[in-house]
């Protein structure tokens, strides 16, 4: 645990190495079980669910794509295996948010949005320009960085409280990845409160 | 020589300003204060950047060329008819009003993201003017 503190600022795969093996410790036990509990409960079809799906369903698409571009980003050949293998774990929590976005629009009688083709994808987030292990972190942060926000930036508008509750659940896990990958890359953190939002 | 170099500095500072209201464009309410663009950009990128790019339609649609283009009109994006019911162009006056709460612009909107600090929205907004031009970057693909 202690790795996870950047003592040695020349190693960041190592740190990367170790957020890894913490990543994969805990990983699977926590996947918002108790959102999908809480599901069957707001099945109601009303007027304000209806506004809860449709952000729910901007949620999906950000996680398609958000996974679309691990997935192809991690097939390069440019990422070297601990990057990698933090890269995978990622991924996965993107695909569990995908699948708990998509029961919950399903519950509530809307149809999951279905994710572009990956063509779409490489072209609408420019992947052809990444070189390097670097722009592949540096890209993946700034996903990261604009979901966080996104999360964040929409829970004024949630009407159920479930949901809000969720979409703190996806927020802080995208806030996670944010901080692992700037951390990577080398990026700075501002001095002022309030990272997100 | 202190005159002069005052002088230049203020000549210098009055270009730059003629530069921003350029920019701006006549069009826009003064009612906002003029937001920093470079600051914006940052911003966009960070609070936007999940959904939108100035190029490609995403979750949300293309936004180059977006102050001055009709409402609901970046080719091939599929929006919805609460936004597509909203008559007029995008203005300065106008962002800052949507960035503030698209579902009271436009309830329906598949847009729910607000921006509640007035600064940050000017930021925004004023990085969107300085990519009001809506010729596309094709080459930066
Ligand atoms: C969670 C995703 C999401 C985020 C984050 C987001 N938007 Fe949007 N935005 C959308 C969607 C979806 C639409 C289409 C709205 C519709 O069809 O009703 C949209 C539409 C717009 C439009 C209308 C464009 C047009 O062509 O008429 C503007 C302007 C806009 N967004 C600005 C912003 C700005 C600025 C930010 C950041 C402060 C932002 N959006 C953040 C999803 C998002």
């Amino acid at each position: 645990m202690t790795d996870l503190i950047d003592t040695n600022p020349q190693t960041r795969r190592a740190l990367f190495r170790s957020a890894g093996v913490v990543a994969a410790g805990i990983g699977m036990a926590g996947i918002a079980t108790p959102l999908l509990a809480g599901a069957g409960k707001t099945t109601k079809k009303s007027t304000t669910m209806s506004s809860d799906v449709s952000v729910m369903q901007g949620a999906l698409a950000l996680e398609h794509e958000g996974i679309a571009a691990y997935r192809i980003a991690g097939g390069s050949g440019l990422l070297s295996k601990g990057v990698l293998d933090v890269a995978l774990v990622f991924l996965g929590h993107h695909q569990g948010h995908r699948d708990s976005l998509a029961k919950l629009i399903a519950a509530a009688g809307g149809k999951p949005v279905e994710p572009k083709t990956d063509d779409e994808y490489i072209k609408e987030l420019n992947i052809a320009s990444l070189k390097s292990e670097g722009d592949v972190i540096k890209f993946a942060a700034g996903l990261e960085q604009g979901a966080t926000n996104a999360y964040v930036g929409q829970l004024a508008a949630i009407k159920d409280h479930q949901l809000a509750h969720l979409f703190g659940q996806l927020g802080t896990d995208e806030a996670v990845h944010w901080a692992i990958l700037n951390n990577a890359a080398g990026g700075t953190i501002q001095k002022a409160a309030y990272l997100f939002g | 020589m202190t005159n002069l170099r005052q002088n230049k500095a203020r000549t210098a500072i009055g270009a730059v300003l003629a530069g921003i209201a350029l920019a701006f464009g006549p069009a826009h309410a003064p009612a906002q204060a003029a937001g920093n663009p470079v600051t914006g950009q940052a911003l966009y990128q960070a609070k936007c950047g999940g959904c939108h790019s100035l190029d490609a339609n995403r979750i949300g649609p293309a936004h180059r060329g977006v102050v001055g283009r009709r409402i609901a009109t970046a080719p091939g994006f599929a929006y919805s008819l609460a936004i597509k019911k909203l008559p007029g162009v995008w203005t300065a006056a106008l962002l800052d009003k949507w960035l503030q709460g698209p579902q009271k612009l436009a309830p329906g909107s598949k847009m729910f993201l607000t921006i509640p600090d007035a600064d940050q929205r000017a930021d925004i907004v004023a990085y969107l003017v300085a990519n009001a031009s809506s010729a596309p970057a094709r080459k930066a693909k």
